[in-house]
């Protein structure tokens, strides 16, 4: 029975039609598909970037572009996955499912909704246009240290201004889900029976409301720098260079959590719905990622341990670094009690899950390994870094963002997806991300630095083999696209309302797919159907 | 031949050929260590012996962890008639894996501690090299001697680096990890090393030491080293710092104390034979001559072996009015810099200054054509 379709058909299920529908939408539901679609377009145009960087790194010598070009590729490729890709991703998941899960008839801020969409275009219009400057586009790493940085040329301020306008898109999109899931909930959804995945979103809000600000800060004052005269990064007028730095991980480690937490939000909530076992642990799982959220305030050195900090300094943020490790591992340990003496299938969704839980945790253990400030004193800024931070973006976060797109699919669509599709998929980034990222490790290790367009012969090899991955990776994501337009074009089966044997949770009451105007009679909630 | 025996004799090929491809593979992969060094000093090894040992701990947590997953992934599935357990808390469990990874964790912090206290003790050193960066190679100064050594990427890895050069890296001893001037270090010698930088931030890392650090503008970093064995031990820079980053590696060799002192006494008399050089009057052969390789080691990155420069970034020298201009306007911006152009009168002496005005004057379609004399750069600074 569905709350929803009742009362829709009643009034207005007048859609608005044409170009409008999607300029000034504030539906949820409508926004949550342009923001996948803007993540899905981003997620190609960052690819193809790291496909120039894996082609250029093939072999030994320059073959295809100069050094200052390859640079603005690393530099540019992490902007836009970042902040154009998994982001987006994020909000748009966010949109679509908070309002149906909490029992919601839409977002809080409707139209602050359309404008924090909006901005996105804007802001990576501005960011890719500098490819066609005076200077080209940005070229000192996504970390925007000075004083490089400011090396620019004409592309500086659109850099700084298209990261304000994220700023303002991520924070006008986090007051809305907390105003959404403050408000808006149904009678009986009670803060500790909220879906996992709508707790992990509001404490992502909360850090993003703490950090994106500090982050818009600290790019300003190198605004005033270039052009103001000021010095606040610059030893010769008094400033301090590294004080960027701290500046800028202030803002950055949160942002890993930022990234994260809803992928991890989504795999809690599909790994109980394949096990068909409620998830383990509820209460600590929130405890958890709150104290991931709160705690993660605390570590930002840890990206800077080779600036030279005092040794007081370098011991906190190695025991901080430690201690995040605790949390983390007890939401590995509970979605592995989730499964246990499940009774499991693995359909797309579980499997890229199952992907997370293996991949993010070998991260994970990299993480720790880095963590230890000694020995982070070799591994900073190899390729080491760069394989620890790959499987925990790649295989913990795009993959989680992807199961969450399997399994809500069929509810969005009203069609199921492809399954045999859905597994080839799974399996042929599976094998190529590692491919594409185990051999990074050895790399490190052997000493080859990261940003760097060329090396020595000893690498040859390994780097091969990566960018064969490289290209296996990237093609595997079409069969997404496949995917999604063949559900959205409504080939498939017909999907019931419960989608999947195991599902529970609001949004699988409403029909498949959903009113436009989600629940506009709030449904019951209470503990049996909360929590089970 | 019956289909299994076909089917048999398939798989055997393909299974023997699989063994050697992967065995050429790994045979190709072998000259590359899969693992950090060990390096040279005792921080490396303590550094080393840090990472096995946490590398040694996940590695068990990971099968174990692992291991249970794979259990439930393979006995608790549907398709073999498992019926789902409704249990969804344990308090038991969920202190019992808080409390050992806490555990685990101090046990950790306990050597990693020791071994930070051990890096950051940088008194009683005795000698003291100064390193900073440039963009893109390296100064370093001897600050007990008085000897500065410039060290930038060896000629034969900068040319076959340039795109298109048709040389094959391959053939390049040491591609991209040497220098023209390697700089010499005593073993068994407590030395401090500052870092610190001109420009932009870069890192100094040699891995057989065990450390990396930032050079950082305006700011020096306190380190040391003690190298136990003999060798040439290769580095590279650490941090981003532009366009050549890739291009600024480190070379180090570990000599007897009696080979340094050596060494430290042959760079002095260069460096007087060199000062000697800036009194006399020059021919405008001496000059081109000279003017030559100071400019491949100093200007080419930017300027381009076309003077034609990068558009946008670097200027061209090619038909530049500074270069045909008056010597004095092109004398003060060389020595003094501007904008992302060094200030080169820290970095070359008043020949190589002279030659490679003199060089860039006559070149390309340049129709200055004059030369200028060491005389009137000193006469510039
Ligand atoms: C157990 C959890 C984790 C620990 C202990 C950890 C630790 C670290 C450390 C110590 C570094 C700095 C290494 C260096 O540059 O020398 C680092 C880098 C990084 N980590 Fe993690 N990490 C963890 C999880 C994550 C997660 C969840 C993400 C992303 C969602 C992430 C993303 C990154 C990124 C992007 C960098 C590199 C940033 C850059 O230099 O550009 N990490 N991590
Ligand atoms: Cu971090
Ligand atoms: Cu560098």
């Amino acid at each position: 029975m569905s709350y929803g379709a009742v009362h829709d058909d009643e009034h207005h299920d007048h859609k608005p039609t044409g170009i409008g529908r999607w300029l000034f939408s504030t539906n949820h539901k409508d926004i949550g598909t342009m923001y996948l679609v803007f993540a899905l377009t981003m997620f190609f145009i960052g690819g193809a970037m790291a496909m120039v960087i894996r082609l250029e790194l093939f072999q030994p010598g320059m073959q295809y572009v100069d050094p200052q070009f390859f640079n603005s590729m690393t530099t540019v490729h992490a902007l836009v996955m970042i902040f154009g890709a998994v982001m987006p991703a994020g909000v748009g998941l966010a949109n679509w499912m908070i309002p149906m899960m909490v029992g919601a008839p839409d977002m809080a801020m409707p139209r602050m909704n359309n404008m924090s969409f909006w901005i996105l275009p804007f802001a990576f219009t501005l960011l890719l246009s500098t490819f066609f400057m005076q200077g080209g586009a940005p070229a000192g790493g996504w970390t925007m240290y000075p004083p490089l940085v400011l090396q620019l040329g004409d592309g500086l301020p659109f850099l700084i201004f298209a990261v304000h306008f994220l700023g303002l898109s991520s924070i006008m999109g986090a007051i809305n889900i907390i105003a959404t899931v403050f408000n808006m909930r149904a009678p009986g959804m009670t803060f500790m029976r909220l879906p996992l995945f709508v707790w992990t979103w509001i404490i992502t809000a909360f850090l993003l409301i703490a950090a994106m600000p500090v982050l818009a800060g600290g790019v300003t004052m190198l605004l005033t720098d270039r052009f103001f005269g000021t010095a606040f990064f610059d030893a010769a007028g008094g400033g301090d260079p590294v004080m960027f730095q701290h500046v800028f991980w202030f803002f950055g480690h949160p942002e890993v959590y930022i990234l994260v937490l809803p992928s991890f939000g989504i795999i809690s909530q599909i790994i109980p719905t394949f096990s068909r076992k409620p998830l383990f642990g509820y209460a600590s799982m929130v405890y958890a990622t709150a104290s991931i959220a709160f705690l993660s305030f605390f570590v930002w050195a840890h990206h800077m341990f080779t600036v030279g900090m005092p040794l007081a300094g370098e011991l906190f943020f190695m025991y901080a670094t430690m201690a995040i490790a605790v949390p983390t591992g007890v939401k590995v340990f509970n979605w592995t009690a989730t499964m246990w003496k499940g009774s499991m299938t693995f359909e797309t969704p579980m499997l890229f899950s199952i992907g997370v839980l293996f991949m993010f945790t070998l991260g994970g253990f990299t993480g720790l390994m880095m963590g230890i400030t000694p020995v982070d004193f070799q591994y900073h800024d190899t390729y080491f870094i760069v394989a620890h931070f790959h499987y925990v973006l790649v295989p913990g976060i795009v993959f989680g963002i992807v199961a969450g797109v399997y399994y809500w699919l069929p509810k969005w669509t009203g069609v199921m997806y492809d399954e045999t599709l859905g597994k080839w998929h799974f399996w042929t980034s599976t094998i190529s991300v590692n491919v594409l990222f185990f051999p990074m490790h050895f790399l490190g290790l052997a000493g080859m630095p990261r940003r760097i367009p060329d090396y020595n012969t000893q690498f040859t090899d390994w780097n091969q083999i990566v960018s064969v991955g490289g290209i296996a990776f990237g093609l595997s994501q079409l069969i997404l696209v496949w995917v999604v337009i063949k559900c959205a074009r409504g080939q498939g089966e017909k999907a019931t309302d419960q989608v999947w044997e195991g599902a529970h949770g609001l949004e699988f009451t409403l029909p498949s797919p959903p009113p436009f105007h989600s629940f506009t009679t709030p449904p019951e909630v209470t503990e049996a159907t909360a929590h089970s | 031949m019956s289909v299994d025996k076909l089917k048999q004799t398939v798989l055997g090929v393909v299974a023997v050929s699989l063994f050697l491809a992967s065995g050429a593979v790994f045979a190709g992969l072998a000259d590359m260590p899969l693992n950090l060094t060990q390096g040279v000093t005792e921080t490396s090894q303590r550094v080393y012996d840090l990472h096995m040992i946490i590398l040694y701990i996940v590695t068990v947590i990971g099968i174990l962890v692992f291991g249970v997953m794979c259990w439930s992934i393979f006995h608790h599935r549907k398709s073999k008639g498992a019926v789902a357990a409704q249990f969804h808390h344990s308090t038991a469990a969920e202190i019992a894996w808080t409390i050992i990874p806490i555990i685990i964790l101090v046990a950790m912090a306990i050597p990693a501690t020791k071994t930070l206290i051990f890096m950051e003790q940088t008194g009683d050193a005795e000698m003291t090299l100064k390193v900073t960066g440039y963009q893109w190679k390296w100064k370093y100064d001897y600050l007990d001697e008085g000897v500065t050594v410039w060290s930038a990427l060896d000629q034969a890895s900068n040319e076959a680096r340039q795109m298109d050069s048709g040389i094959d890296p391959n053939t390049v001893e040491n591609y991209l990890l040497d220098v023209d001037n390697p700089i010499v270090l005593p073993v068994n010698t407590k030395i401090r090393i500052l870092t610190t930088a001109a420009d932009v931030i870069h890192a100094w890392w040699v891995p057989a030491l065990g450390w990396k650090r930032d050079a950082i503008p305006g700011f020096i970093n306190d380190n040391w080293t003690n190298i136990k064995e003999p060798g040439v031990y290769r580095g590279q820079c650490a941090e981003l710092c532009g366009k050549d980053h890739g291009f600024m590696p480190i070379v180090v060799h570990a000599v007897s104390k009696e080979e340094y002192a050596a060494w430290i006494e042959e760079q002095k008399a260069a460096a007087l034979a060199a000062a000697d050089g800036a009194n006399r009057e020059w021919t405008k052969d001496e000059l081109l001559a000279k003017g030559k390789d100071v400019y491949a080691a100093n200007c080419v990155s930017c300027h381009q072996a076309n003077g034609n420069g990068v558009e946008g970034l670097f200027p061209p020298l090619n038909g530049s009015a500074i270069v045909n201009g008056s010597a004095a306007d092109m004398i003060g911006l060389v020595l003094n810099g501007k904008n992302l152009m060094p200030a080169f009168k820290d970095q070359l002496n008043d020949a190589d200054l002279a030659a490679v005005m003199t060089h860039e004057r006559n070149s390309w379609d340049n129709t200055a054509k004059d030369i200028i004399q060491p005389a009137d750069v000193k006469a510039a600074r």
